[in-house]
């Protein structure tokens, strides 16, 4: 043991050197391996072509839900509905043919269990404190609110962790985002990783690690730790940690996969010596005070642009980087905004709550809070919830949410991406706007024309009862 | 994977800061299972707007793509750099690229070139007339104008993008140190 402090980050990248090389790169270890249908097959195929085994089929665990429909998928009688799309279809069946193959463990489309590769791992217990997690997704960063170093890798590199579990590294930087004092009024995890994206840049945290510390994610659930280090990757790092601690290990007590007995204990001992050792060195320290924090949403085609709820939409000439005007001016082209336009005076016509960002049970019970005893506004067209996993959606409804949900006019879905990025039937019409509580405004992200605005569950629930972007702080007030 | 070091040819001068990968590829694309035939899709928005570059016959038959800061962020789909090896793209320049996308460029043989902003006006205004080239041995950029911009690339990457290696087959043959290291963790950390 070397006596240097050493972060979080650093304790488990060592912890997972099968090699170094003398330029530094690492043959890393990698622990858990998550498949999904859309980036799994070419993989696989690969596999088949090179006539090469898949390593660690126990330590892999495939789920689909790019894809799937979110319309019921048994008919009254249990059984399984076709998938109308035909290339979905193919794509579903080819998991499930190459599951088989190759003996991966897999969570099937009509099981309880299934859900959103994000919200199924931490709420299976497979994703653990310490370990190396990686999925061909970028939003794989969500498991490093379970203190995991999880990162999402292209089909190539899935293809690597299939042949050989591991992967060749080199270290990254390390960025510290400490935020300390106390979250205002209707000021949720999504708002502060809104928050933070704006303040560092979508490419702020490009060949960084980030490290979340901070009273503000001590005080944080599990659910909205997972919220803030999923949305790291929009801040442009590969990865976003939290400290293991107390809360953690309260989560993970009573889930399926998690260890169990003398293994618990054994667990437990090694992941409380995984916090940052006092004196340890970041490459770079972003401080940021929550009182500073409002609640916030996107304007334009990236995540960084963002703004509070009270704010208005910016003038492009406003960014001292003449490539942002240019991008800004672009954006708000799309968009259909004219800059100093109140971001209240913005009418939405459809209302996602859902995505591997915000689709979990508190996420569902912050906008039930809002919707309960309203209605849509008149001039919503389309308001989906869709929750992370059937387990998600079983304990809404155990607690009424789904009727909270359905009398305001909302539609109850099953699990899957959905309207997060528009493969299944679930999008936005085109020139039509969103108010989102998924991850990403990219241009046509949640259809072709699609117009998205990123908000919080309560923001968008905000939205859905009043017809236009609004600030949830007003509304609870009227209530 | 074919080794590459001379990248020369037409570039086609797009800019654009925080090109993502939704915009390289849609996600409505993505249901394919092998990984052919992406590019006649690729930057489907852009190619909607008329006098766009990619339809400009100015650089039909490009080989090389100029875009701007940021470029490939977003999501880690690999369908954005198999869209560009089908467009026939064998380099991308530009002032910076996410992790992901320049991990997944690499392994499929794409070049990516990282020039400070400066450099990259100038590439995107040479372009426009005149082609491009891209070195890897030595490591630079050059126009017909005596323009010369050397660029840093991590050794290990120039190495295998210059002998065509497979990473999967090179890591394979360290199966013993793999099987070592599962043992000692078995014993260590046997939760997982
Ligand atoms: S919910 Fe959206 S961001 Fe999350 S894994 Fe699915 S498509 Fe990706």
């Amino acid at each position: 043991m070397s006596a240097k402090p050493r972060t979080l980050y650093e304790k488990i990248w060592d912890a997972h050197v099968v090699e170094r090389r003398d330029d530094g790169t690492c043959l890393i270890y990698i622990d858990r391996h998550l498949l999904h249908e859309v980036t799994s097959p070419q993989a696989f195929e690969a596999l088949r072509i090179a006539g090469r085994k898949l390593r660690r089929p126990d330590l892999t665990l495939a789920v689909a839900d790019h894809n799937l429909p979110t319309t019921p998928r048994v008919d009254a009688s249990g059984k399984r509905l076709p998938i109308t799309d035909p290339d979905s279809k193919i794509q579903l069946a080819e998991l499930e043919k190459n599951v088989a193959e190759f003996g991966v463990p897999y969570i099937d489309a009509i099981a309880p269990e299934q859900g959103i590769v994000h919200v199924v791992g931490p709420e299976q217990g497979y994703s653990l404190p310490g370990a190396t997690i990686v999925c061909g997704d970028s939003h794989t960063s969500a498991h490093g609110g379970m203190g995991a170093l999880a990162f999402g890798i292209g089909t190539s590199e899935v293809e690597h962790v299939m042949a050989t579990q591991t992967l060749q590294l080199t270290p990254s930087k390390t960025m510290e985002i400490r935020v300390d004092g106390k979250l205002g009024e209707g000021v949720t995890p999504k708002d502060v990783v809104l928050h933070i994206i704006g303040t560092i840049g979508a490419a702020g945290g490009t060949g960084y690690v980030i490290e979340y510390t901070g009273n503000v994610f001590r005080e944080m659930s599990i659910e909205g730790r997972l919220t803030v280090s999923n949305m790291s990757i929009e801040g442009g790092a590969r990865a976003g940690l939290i400290a293991p601690d107390e809360v953690t290990f309260a989560y993970l007590s009573d889930k399926p996969m998690a260890p169990k007995g003398e293994a618990w204990a054994k667990a437990i001992a090694w992941w409380k010596t995984l916090p940052t050792d006092p004196g340890a060195h970041y490459d770079k320290v972003v401080v940021i005070d929550a009182a500073d924090i409002a609640p916030c949403l996107t304007w334009g085609t990236s995540p960084e642009d963002v703004v509070p709820i009270d704010g208005v939409v910016p003038d492009p000439m406003s960014f001292a980087d003449p490539a942002k005007q240019i991008a800004a001016q672009k954006s708000l082209d799309y968009m259909g905004l004219t800059p100093g336009t109140r971001m209240e005076d913005i009418p939405v016509e459809n209302i996602f709550i859902g995505s591997c960002t915000n689709s979990r049970i508190e996420d569902l019970r912050a906008a039930a809070v809002v919707v309960r005893g309203r209605k849509l506004a008149p001039n919503i067209r389309q308001a989906l919830i869709v929750p992370g996993s059937g387990l998600v959606k079983r304990q809404a409804e155990a607690e009424g949410l789904d009727r909270v949900f359905l009398d305001a006019g909302f539609e109850w879905r099953e699990p899957g991406c959905s309207m997060c990025l528009a493969m299944n039937p679930d999008k936005v019409p085109p020139g039509e706007r969103c108010a989102s509580t998924s991850n990403r405004n990219f241009v046509g992200r949640q259809g072709p024309r699609s117009r998205t605005h990123l908000v919080s569950p309560a923001m968008a629930a905000a939205a859905a009862v009043t017809g236009r972007l609004a600030d949830v702080r007003k509304l609870e007030r009227m209530a | 994977m074919k080794p590459i070091n001379a990248v020369e040819g037409r570039a086609i001068p797009l800019g654009l800061k925080n090109c993502d990968t939704d915009v390289i590829i849609p996600a409505h694309f993505l249901k394919v299972i092998t990984r052919d035939g992406l590019g006649k899709n690729a930057f489907e928005a852009i190619r909607a707007q008329p006098g766009n570059v990619f339809d400009d016959p100015e650089y039909a038959g490009a080989n090389i793509l100029i875009g701007g800061d940021n470029f490939g962020c977003g999501s880690s789909r690999e369908h954005a750099a198999w869209a560009l090896n089908d467009m026939g793209i064998d380099a991308v320049i530009a002032p910076s690229f996410s992790d992901i996308f320049s991990g997944n460029a690499f392994k499929n043989g794409i070049l990516t070139v990282v020039l400070p902003q400066e450099a990259v006006d100038r590439l995107l205004e040479v372009a426009k007339t005149q082609p491009i080239s891209v070195e890897l041995e030595g490591q630079t950029v050059t126009t017909p104008f005596q323009d010369r911009f050397r660029f840093e690339i991590d050794p290990f990457r120039k190495y295998c993008l210059l002998n065509g290696l497979d990473e999967v087959g090179m890591t394979l043959a360290r199966d013993s140190a793999i099987g070592a290291f599962e043992e000692k963790m078995a014993a260590e950390r046997p939760w997982l």
